[in-house]
């Protein structure tokens, strides 16, 4: 699924600026915790998270992935969308619970890790 | 060439920031992107970890033609039993630390599990130093 797909099915907004939304993701991977997310070590992987703080941005960054979609309405800061597109990490927000994001987008053909 | 940095304790702003600057120098290696991966989750979780329960510290990463060591050294407290804080699960994580997505249990076990050897000593009191080990295998054709 391209990044400009999921953008489509969650109403999404891009906040790094302008950027390809060309880039294919292959699994999709929702969580709050930081921890979980160091435990993947698949590639091409979305992380949908709550979680609006530098650490989900520098965890994205040593994990090789290159796009976060933040839920609920989180908006993450100048600071981390500085870091983001320092470190090429596309930031997407959108106001859809994590349940139902996930639930779209596992829908559209977005597979889960495990 | 060996690398040094300093770890503050409590500076969540900051935590990452090394493992951010050694990933820079691991890339301009020829080395594969799995196996960086695997020495920068496990050098993060462990610059987490310094961050988030240490006095502060610091990490020194030396890169050979064979491997990559990394030694990780606070200033204390310490770790009271080791074998409980490498179980999976077992935190003893603030508040302010599971704000930050992390405290889950899993730093030590995930540490180990991406290195190809951890050793740590630590005692109630003492400080702690962990070494990590990394085996170098280069992409074809260098």
């Amino acid at each position: 699924m391209t990044l400009e797909e999921v953008v489509k099915h969650v109403n999404g907004t891009v906040l790094t600026g302008e950027v390809s939304l060309t880039r294919e993701v292959e699994y999709g991977f929702s969580s709050d915790l930081m921890s979980d997310v160091l435990t993947l070590l698949d590639d091409n992987i979305l992380l949908i998270t709550g979680l609006s703080n530098n650490q989900a941005v520098r965890t994205a960054e040593m994990s090789d992935i290159h796009q976060i979609l933040f839920v609920r309405g989180k908006m993450p800061d100048k600071g981390m969308i500085q870091m983001a597109k320092e470190h090429g990490i596309t930031l997407i927000a959108t106001s859809y619970s994590m349940f139902r994001t996930s639930g779209i987008l596992y829908n559209a053909g977005l597979p889960y890790i495990y | 060439m060996t690398y040094s940095y300093d770890v503050q304790a409590k500076n969540f702003t900051r935590a990452g920031a090394v493992s951010s600057e050694f990933k820079k120098e691991l890339k301009k290696l020829n080395l594969p992107s799995a196996l960086i991966k695997r020495i920068i989750i496990a050098l993060y979780e462990g610059e987490v970890n310094v961050v988030a329960h240490s006095y502060g510290g610091s990490i020194t990463c030396t890169i050979s033609s064979e491997s990559v060591i990394i030694t990780i050294q606070d200033t204390g407290p310490g770790i009271p039993d080791i074998a409980l804080a490498m179980k999976e699960g077992f935190s003893t994580a603030s508040d302010e630390v599971r704000e930050m997505g992390f405290g889950a249990g899993m730093g030590m076990a995930n540490m180990k599990k991406n290195s190809d050897s951890l050793h740590i000593t630590s005692a109630e009191g003492k400080e702690t130093r962990i070494d990590l080990s990394f085996l170098l295998t280069f992409e074809e054709g260098t």
